[in-house]
């Protein structure tokens, strides 16, 4: 297998979803592509708009080490990991992880783990502006507990 | 020595700037922290609460008792919420 390709993208811009998805069809040897795709929801009281804030010195290179991971436990043929910054509505496209391999257990599982290092380990924050006021979302356990299952370093 | 210091999210709200330069002998992460908090009120609220607290050094996330010998950049921030 050749070189795994990896593509990083931290913008305020939109992606489109099949074009991303079919860059990484590129080669025989690709039998299996898994995107996973996060939009922003509404949520109780009302969204209107969330503010997603990252750390622009050090995302691009946290997402190329948690690609590079990836890479290094299962057999990829590419990777690609977007995230945008910025003001966002409800329904707008967040982020996309996807992953190409020869056969869909790599391609799933290492997607499941992209997102689940890219959740705590990546510096984007996000702020809920809704009809009652605004405040930053609230970090989870359970995404610090998803790391266990890849045997966390 | 000279650090450019950066603050994101709550921290940045709670501070009132994303980043400024500090010039301090701090040997470690918490000593600076130490420093800062010694500083002014808005510096002790924002690092009320270390359990919330996530920082990097040179852009690499780093535990609290990290060295700073060496280090040009530290930027303090809580839990991260990507995804």
């Amino acid at each position: 297998m050749s070189t795994p390709s990896i593509r990083v993208v931290v913008s305020e811009d939109d992606f489109d979803l099949g074009t991303e998805a079919a860059a990484l069809e590129a080669g025989p040897d690709t039998g299996a592509v898994v995107t996973f795709t996060g939009r922003v929801r509404d949520v109780a009281d009302g969204l209107r708009h969330m503010q997603i804030e990252h750390y622009p010195g050090m995302t691009d290179a946290a997402l190329t080490d948690i690609a590079q991971q990836a890479i290094a436990r299962w057999p990829l043929s590419g990777v690609t990991v977007i995230h945008r910054y910025g003001k966002l509505r409800p329904g707008d496209r967040i982020m996309m992880v996807a992953t190409a391999s020869r056969h869909r257990d790599a391609a799933f599982e290492s997607a499941a783990f992209l997102m689940d290092y890219l959740k705590s380990r990546a510096p984007f924050w996000k702020k809920e502006v809704t009809n009652q006021g605004e405040g930053w979302v609230a970090s989870c356990d359970s995404d610090e507990a998803a790391l266990d299952r890849w045997g966390k370093p | 020595m000279k650090l450019q210091v950066l603050y994101f999210a709550w921290l940045r709200e709670r501070i009132g700037l994303g980043r400024e330069d500090v010039i301090t002998e701090a040997a470690t992460v918490a000593d600076l922290i130490a420093e800062l908090r010694a500083r002014e009120d808005r510096y002790d609220l924002a690092f009320s609460d270390m359990t919330a607290v996530r920082c990097a050094v040179d852009q690499m996330l780093m535990p609290l008792d990290t060295s700073l010998v060496g280090a040009r950049e530290v930027a303090f921030f809580p839990p991260m919420t990507g995804g």
